[in-house]
């Protein structure tokens, strides 16, 4: 049966009619027309669905929406203010970490997970960092530079 | 986004006209050779038109795949046309819009579409520039361009192309010789250019096919058969009905099952219970348990002398021999394939990731008997696909699926597994070498055989190799493959006085078709660990032994570049470094790379610290481009190398996730540099598969430095 679900996402509060054990993931893409998290595997593998759930990065294709109706979810589309990129976005851009760019909601999401909590990562940090996210196009050590960039971490 | 706005900004008409005068102002010196699509659409504004806000557009037949194919064809036209890359903006595939470029593919897009585009651009600038004098009443050489806009020298009169235009198109034919920009001019082309895609993709805007919404969109999921040619005997319609709610329609035809449904999720989890809930027949057994080298030899072949040179000796029993193997690999897209369509008013619309909307349009005429004037299909970026994965028969299984419900949009999306246990694979691939060496170390005599399925069973027009096709009520014969891909890069790049290559051609297990660099992966592996085997028994140096077997300066280049890249680097205990080289096609871009890995002498754990690359490209577009693509090159086959092969068992492929196909995570992934030795005034090529193969040799050459241990079947670690 579908119920009421009220879920606050990227600073506002969102009520949308769905099944309770619909995946987060769906209801963002499709009831909030979301394009940040994206499926991957549906299997917590692959990181491409990574959210914000209050500030630590969680795959959100498991995870069913009526676990979350009480927790602050913050998606890619949240984390610019305004038109000013959030500092690892602004990275991302600066060291063109991308090929196909289907990974990078999960590395985006992550890095700013990890450097909320460790401002500062080494090398080895940054890769624990994003384990959980895979990029088949080969992209990762684009990605480390850019998680260091960030950070203001030199080499 | 809907269909409507689709159509409106489609709707730009071009108007004919025509001014007589020739807009060449000086014949090339050298009879100049129009690019292929050039030929196909010789038209300007097939390629490009003006709009009314002064930018301008550019079509392109070749699909954004992330090898930033958008940009670098920007650059090239904003280069010839002298306006900024924001002036610029750039239409992909479209069987409504764009040039018919067939597959986006074999590295060839900076070739073609890149080229048609230069020249397209130019002969526009000319075009321009004519009409620009006649109005101005000035002579052609009295006038500069800058920004869309045309200026006398003195700069008291202008004149923009849309005042020039007024509305309408250049519809001129493109004809050599076509007069380019002096290269010493360029401001755009070689530079690195940031990607204006990568700006869009980190705020989440729309941009991958998965993103495509429609007003009423409902979605669709596809039973899939326990194995290859298994066949449906049972389904319960109605048990699915009750047990699922939200259901539209259940589409049975054969054994091809699909389900519409009006949610995403309910969507998934009628597959679910439909694949726990139907019966079908065995189908096709699978080599299960067996050693897979040993088992493709039993399989009947085709042989083919693909490739000989000189005499070879009757006699070989002094030859030095080893054997090779590549296993099945797969694409592994990390989004799994996904398409939209729509089937309205007697016409179909298809959205698809494929890399070759044109002859998918084709080869869905064919599967739904329609007329291809009835189909449109517009090409949207995915997941990157790095060759022929399930883009294509998603496309086809969405094209179905809108048949038998027509009006509504319906959004496809592959399920995980479904990516990995129904794709087409890298086929997998067995290599004989056996050379002989003469008294001064130097190979005399070379002998190659190889044995490999078919590398392209791409629709290509037809509807016979399309997924669905096989399950559908009348199942089409699959259709023989193009089994050349194999023989790529088999035949040696150095001078051998005597050679020869055969390939063996089997029918294997598994459905495969295109991966990244066809049979080059693998027969660069071979011959370029074989090298290294050979340089040993020759007591050389594996760059010294390969520079004495080339004549090629570029080959030797690249290949002494990263001789210099890593001069300076120290060993650590356990580690060393290996080195490989290859043209890719033999006529393509140069690649030298070498790779440090670390071997733990207890485990034998295998890490690959550092690859460097060197790349010979010839003419650079976007330099940042070609050094991203051959960095992910690079870790795209270390991966292969170190870590993959589909597995199977009895009843079909066993690898269905990240953890029963593992690749490269962050801890294992090497740091990477690449060296790009620009030719600005050579042939530009493509560079997106040079890396895959050197990338691999090196590697294996590397380990068994360290530990002097030679791996010839990969993946060099085995579970
Ligand atoms: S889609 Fe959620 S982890 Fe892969
Ligand atoms: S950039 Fe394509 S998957 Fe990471």
């Amino acid at each position: 049966m579908e119920t009421t679900i009220q879920l606050y996402v990227n600073g506002k509060m969102h009520t949308v009619q769905v099944h309770p054990s619909t995946p987060l993931l769906y209801v963002l893409r499709n009831q909030l027309a979301l394009n940040g998290p994206k499926y991957g595997c549906g299997l917590q593998q692959c990181g491409a669905c990574m959210v914000l759930l209050n500030g630590k990065a969680e795959p959100s294709c498991m995870l069913p929406v009526s676990a979350v109706n009480n927790k602050t979810i913050i998606t890619l589309e949240g984390l610019a203010q305004k038109d000013t990129l959030h500092p690892v976005q602004e990275a991302f851009v600066q060291e063109q970490a991308a090929q196909c760019g289907y990974c990078m909601n999960g590395m985006v999401i992550s890095a700013v997970a990890l450097l909320n909590e460790n401002p500062k990562p080494s090398d080895a940090e940054i890769r624990a960092g994003l384990e959980r996210s895979l990029c088949r196009c080969g992209t990762q050590s684009r990605i480390i530079k850019a998680v260091k960039r960030a950070a203001n971490i030199k080499g | 986004m809907n269909r409507r706005n689709f159509i409106k900004n489609t709707g730009c008409l071009a108007i004919g006209f025509s001014i007589s005068g020739s807009f060449i102002d000086a014949p090339s010196p050298m009879m100049q050779e129009l690019p292929e699509s050039i030929k196909r659409h010789p038209n300007i504004n097939a390629w490009l038109e003006v709009l009314a806000n002064g930018q301008v557009r550019i079509f392109t037949g070749k699909l954004e795949l992330g090898q930033g194919i958008s940009t670098a064809i920007s650059q090239v036209a904003a280069e010839e046309l002298d306006l900024t890359m924001e002036n610029v903006e750039i239409v992909l595939a479209d069987t409504l819009r764009t040039p018919d470029e067939g597959y986006t593919v074999g590295s060839g897009s900076i070739e073609q579409s890149a080229m048609a585009v230069r020249f397209a651009a130019a002969a526009a600038r000319h075009k321009l520039l004519e009409l620009a004098a006649q109005q101005l009443n000035v002579s052609v050489d009295q006038l500069t361009m800058k920004e869309g806009k045309i200026s006398t020298i003195t700069g008291d009169r202008s004149i923009t192309f849309n005042q020039l235009l007024n509305g309408k198109q250049i519809t001129d034919k493109i004809q050599a010789p076509v007069t380019l920009k002096p290269k010493e001019n360029y401001k755009l082309v070689g530079k690195a250019i940031p990607r204006n895609d990568i700006n869009r993709m980190v705020r989440g805007e729309q941009f991958y096919i998965q993103d495509l919404r429609f007003p009423g969109m409902v979605y669709a999921s596809i039973v899939r058969p326990p194995a290859y040619e298994a066949k449906l005997l049972h389904l319960d319609e109605k048990a699915l009905q009750k047990n699922i709610p939200g259901i539209l329609k259940t589409v049975v035809n054969g054994s091809f099952i699909g389900v519409i449904a009006k949610e995403e999720y309910q969507a998934i989890k009628a597959q679910r219970w439909l694949q726990k809930h139907s019966k079908w027949s065995a189908g096709t057994q699978l080599p299960a348990g067996t050693d897979l080298v040993t088992y493709l030899k039993t399989l009947p072949v085709q042989t083919k002398r693909d490739n000989e040179k000189g005499s070879m000796p009757t006699d070989t029993s002094s030859f030095i021999k080893a054997q090779y193997f590549k296993p099945y690999h797969m694409h592994a897209s990390i989004g799994p394939s996904c398409a939209v369509g729509i089937y309205e008013n007697g016409r179909l619309h298809v959205w698809s990731h494929s890399q070759g909307i044109f002859p998918l349009r084709e080869s869905l005429a064919k599967l739904l008997q329609l007329k291809i004037e009835q189909i449109d299909v517009t090409g949207v970026p995915g997941s990157g696909c790095y060759g022929h994965n399930g883009a294509d028969d998603a496309a086809a299984d969405v094209a179905l699926l809108a048949m038998a419900y027509p009006g509504k949009h319906i959004r496809l999306q592959w399920t995980r597994e479904e990516e990995h246990a129904w794709e087409p694979y890298g086929s997998a691939m067995i290599m004989e070498v056996a050379a002989v060496l003469d008294s001064s170390g130097k190979i005399n005599s070379w002998q190659y055989d190889l044995w490999s399925d078919t590398h392209s069973t791409r629709p290509g027009g037809n509807a016979n190799n399309l997924l669905a096709a096989q399950y559908y009520s009348t199942p089409l014969k699959e259709k023989q493959g193009f089994s050349g891909g194999g023989f790529r890069n088999s035949e040696p790049y150095y001078s051998f006085p005597n050679y020869q290559v055969n390939g063996h051609m089997f029918k294997g297990p598994l459905r495969t078709s295109a991966l990244r660099s066809l049979g080059a992966y693998a027969n660069v592996f071979a011959i370029e660990s074989f090298m290294d085997e050979l340089a040993e028994k020759a007591g050389k140096d594996p760059f010294t032994f390969r520079l004495m077997h080339l004549t090629d300066e570029r080959a030797k280049a690249v290949i002494r570049k990263v001789q210099e890249l890593i001069a300076d680097v120290k060993q650590a205990a356990n580690t060393g470094i290996g080195i490989a080289f290859s043209r890719y096609k033999n006529s393509a871009a140069y690649c030298a790379v070498a790779a440090q890995v670390q071997v733990q002498p207890k485990e034998g754990t295998i890490k690959v610290q550092k690859m460097w690359a060197a790349i010979d490209a010839g003419e650079v577009i976007n330099i940042d481009g070609l050094i991203n693509q051959t960095e992910g090159g690079m870790i795209q086959s270390a991966s292969w190398t170190i870590m993959e092969q589909v597995r199977f068992d009895a009843q079909h492929i066993s690898s269905r996730d990240w953890v029963s196909y593992p690749i490269m995570r962050f801890s294992q992934i090497p740091e990477v540099e690449v060296a790009v030795l620009n030719q600005p005034n050579e042939k530009a090529m493509g560079a997106g598969e040079a890396a895959q193969g050197p990338a691999a040799a090196a590697i294996a050459n590397a380990v068994y430095k360290v530990g002097g241990k030679r791996i010839r079947h990969l993946p060099l670690h085995k579970r």
